[in-house]
């Protein structure tokens, strides 16, 4: 493919027919400047989102954003909406890390305040927050108690004391899905789970401290507990070996579905099930179990977090609190009612790499959001600016409610360890006071800001799109990886 | 060509060049994850050097305990389900139960496999695989050689 089949719309917006390929159902949709869409022309992201395309029951466009890059089957950074429940449901257009998802806290804590003692709180998270290959969770779980995390979600986590009752009124789902059933979730993946709840992983999860740099939008910031000058902090995970197994599972038991039900695709990563059919329904009650996972794990990292930030700032400043703003998922399929062709309809939207954007007024927003729309959360990559944004009424119409999750790989895992060295990686963002624990240099070296995209502009082109809006620009401090 | 080197393993990879029938793997660039070439001139050849490179890129390392052997038995419709249940059966003991996990002997007959593994207490484990991906899977018979390519999600 090259650029001139792609039809331009605006300057943010283009499609791809669904005359483009006879098997396209409907077309796809992309949010990028020129120059993104150029990048991405350079892997498998945009022929994914075609194979997509493909897929049967789509009630719309399939979406991309612009930090889209090459995923496993559905790109990383697309949006898929399925009619439900007469459409079909596909683990890989959700992703192996069921509710991988980014949770924001603020703080007052100034600056000037929190610099001195910066490395002690980088050490504290590190020593309190449970991360790197391997690393066992504190919290012991028996296999009861793993069922009722996964049918509760962060409602576990609140009666255990790991959370308070605000936390839950600012998640997504208000960190619990219902229809969850950890019967449908296999032993081998309970397993799995049992020791990881609680812990950070490795790869690009992270914890980071970062600085509020700028606020664009007063109000909404305002709203949100956020202040110019001070410290937020950001937890980024998910749902750990559980999620994956989970997804493993249904999409080896998928293929054997398919011919059941006599469905093709081109990739056998896009494997997928009538969504009322038996198989179909196991998966959404295991993936919603699994979700549940994730905002426990992510609820119970965030008691640390606290704990971590108490015992540095607890005598030192005035108020050392972490208010939750907000917690989002980026890999997960929820049924929502959105308007196609005029009519509300019930769809099962699929975002892999793209995260909620639900706009002023939509139902399931916290009242102090009701005005301001849902906070969208988007790290940057290490040692770049992160973003908060929210969600728009444009972007129920045009993207499923949905916007961009992150900067976008855009160098190889094995290009980006063979020309950054972790330790120089750390050196030079040290001397940029940002203080980095990390459990692995390579693993580092693989994160490094060079291997991703520009996020500001990811951020720029969903803007001027009109799928979401500014609020405030978050600068890192430190950050925690596995 | 980067060409791992195998610990203890009869094939010697780091001759795989001079004979070209030699089992080996390799990384490919990927995006975000990892992608894996493995080529043998057996499909259990095959299925032993995908997971030689899948520990390799782990960055696992045995210990020194006593080897315990572990027999496996996996059914699948094809030799790509196979392999992927296979390797996720070595993925899960080096992440879940510290064990580093070869292939002293593999069959495979239609849609059956049996396995029995050499396993000893990992040493080292350097980056966790979440899973393997049935992504671009396809066994190819070519030249003297089954080759494969496997993405794996980190």
């Amino acid at each position: 493919m090259n650029l001139t089949q792609i039809q331009q719309l605006s300057e943010t917006e283009w499609e791809i027919p669904a005359s483009y390929r006879q098997d396209m159902q409907v077309p796809v949709r992309l949010f990028a400047t020129r120059r993104l869409l150029e990048t991405a022309l350079d892997d498998l992201s945009i022929e994914q989102a075609v194979n997509a395309a493909s897929l049967p029951g789509l009630a719309g466009p399939v979406v991309v954003m612009p930090d889209m890059h090459q995923g496993y089957g559905f790109p990383i950074g697309g949006v898929a909406a399925f009619y439900y429940p007469d459409g079909i449901i596909s683990p890989g257009a959700i992703g192996y890390d069921i509710n991988c998802g980014v949770r924001l806290l603020s703080s007052s804590i100034p600056y000037e305040e929190a610099e001195p003692v910066l490395p002690a709180l980088a050490d504290a998270i590190n020593r309190l927050c449970p991360s790197g290959v391997g690393v066992k969770g504190h919290v012991r779980l028996t296999s009861q108690d793993l069922e009722l995390v996964c049918r509760n979600g962060s409602r576990w986590a609140l009666k255990h004391g790991y959370a308070l009752p605000e936390d839950l009124t600012r998640t997504e789902e208000s960190g619990s899905i219902d229809g969850a059933d950890p019967h449908a979730v296999s032993p081998r993946a309970l397993e799995r789970g049992l020791s990881q709840l609680g812990t950070l992983g490795s790869g690009n999860h992270f914890i980071e401290v970062d600085l509020v740099d700028q606020i664009y939008d007063e109000q909404s910031a305002h709203a949100m507990g956020i202040y110019q000058g001070c410290l937020t902090a950001q937890v980024h995970c998910g749902s750990r070996g559980l999620g994956h197994q989970v997804c493993t599972d249904y999409v080896q038991s998928f293929q054997g579905a398919m011919r059941r039900y006599s469905i093709h695709v081109p990739d056998r990563e896009l494997v997928c099930a009538p969504v009322n059919s038996s198989e179909g329904q196991a998966y959404l009650a295991a993936m919603r179990a699994a979700a549940n996972f994730a905002f426990a794990n992510r609820q119970i990292l965030v008691a640390f977090l606290r704990q971590a930030f108490e015992e540095i700032f607890a005598g030192r400043t005035a108020n050392w609190h972490l208010r939750q703003v907000y917690d989002i998922a980026h890999n997960m399929g929820k049924v929502e009612t959105h308007t196609v062709g005029g009519l509300q309809v019930k769809v099962c939207v699929h975002r892999k790499g793209a995260t909620r954007a639900f706009g002023p007024g939509s139902p399931g927003l916290p009242d102090e959001y009701r005005r301001t729309g849902q906070p969208v959360l988007v790290p940057g990559s290490m040692g770049t600016a992160s973003w908060l944004l929210a969600g728009t009424e444009k972007s129920m119409q045009v993207s499923w409610g949905s916007s961009c999750h992150g900067a976008g790989r855009l160098m190889s895992r094995s290009k980006a360890k063979k020309e950054i060295r972790g330790d120089s990686l750390k050196r030079d963002l040290e001397k940029r006071g940002i203080h980095i624990r990390a459990g692995s240099l390579p693993g580092l070296a693989e994160e490094a800001p060079d291997a991703y995209k520009d996020v500001d502009e990811v951020i720029e082109t969903v803007v001027k799109a009109g799928i979401a809006r500014k609020v405030a620009r978050l600068v890192p401090l430190a950050v925690i990886k596995g | 060509m980067h060409v791992y080197t195998s610990l203890q393993h009869k094939y010697n990879y780091t001759k795989a060049m001079d004979n070209p029938l030699r089992p080996g793997f390799r990384e490919r660039p990927h995006t975000a994850d990892w992608e894996l070439e493995a080529w043998a001139p057996d499909l259990p050849g095959l299925f032993r050097s995908a997971a030689e490179g899948m520990l390799s890129l782990m960055g696992a390392a045995p210990g020194d305990s006593c080897l315990e052997q572990r027999p496996l038995e996996l059914a699948a419709p094809d030799p790509e389900g196979l392999l992927v249940a296979f390797l996720g059966e070595i993925l899960f003991s080096a992440v879940n139960q510290g064990a580093y996990c070869r292939p002293a002997q593999i069959s495979i007959e239609g849609e059956h496999l049996t396995a029995s593994l050499l396993c000893t207490p990992i040493a080292s484990l350097e980056r966790e695989i979440k899973a393997v991906t049935w992504h671009k899977l396809a066994i190819h018979f070519d030249a003297g050689l089954y080759r494969t390519v496997i993405v794996f999600d980190v």
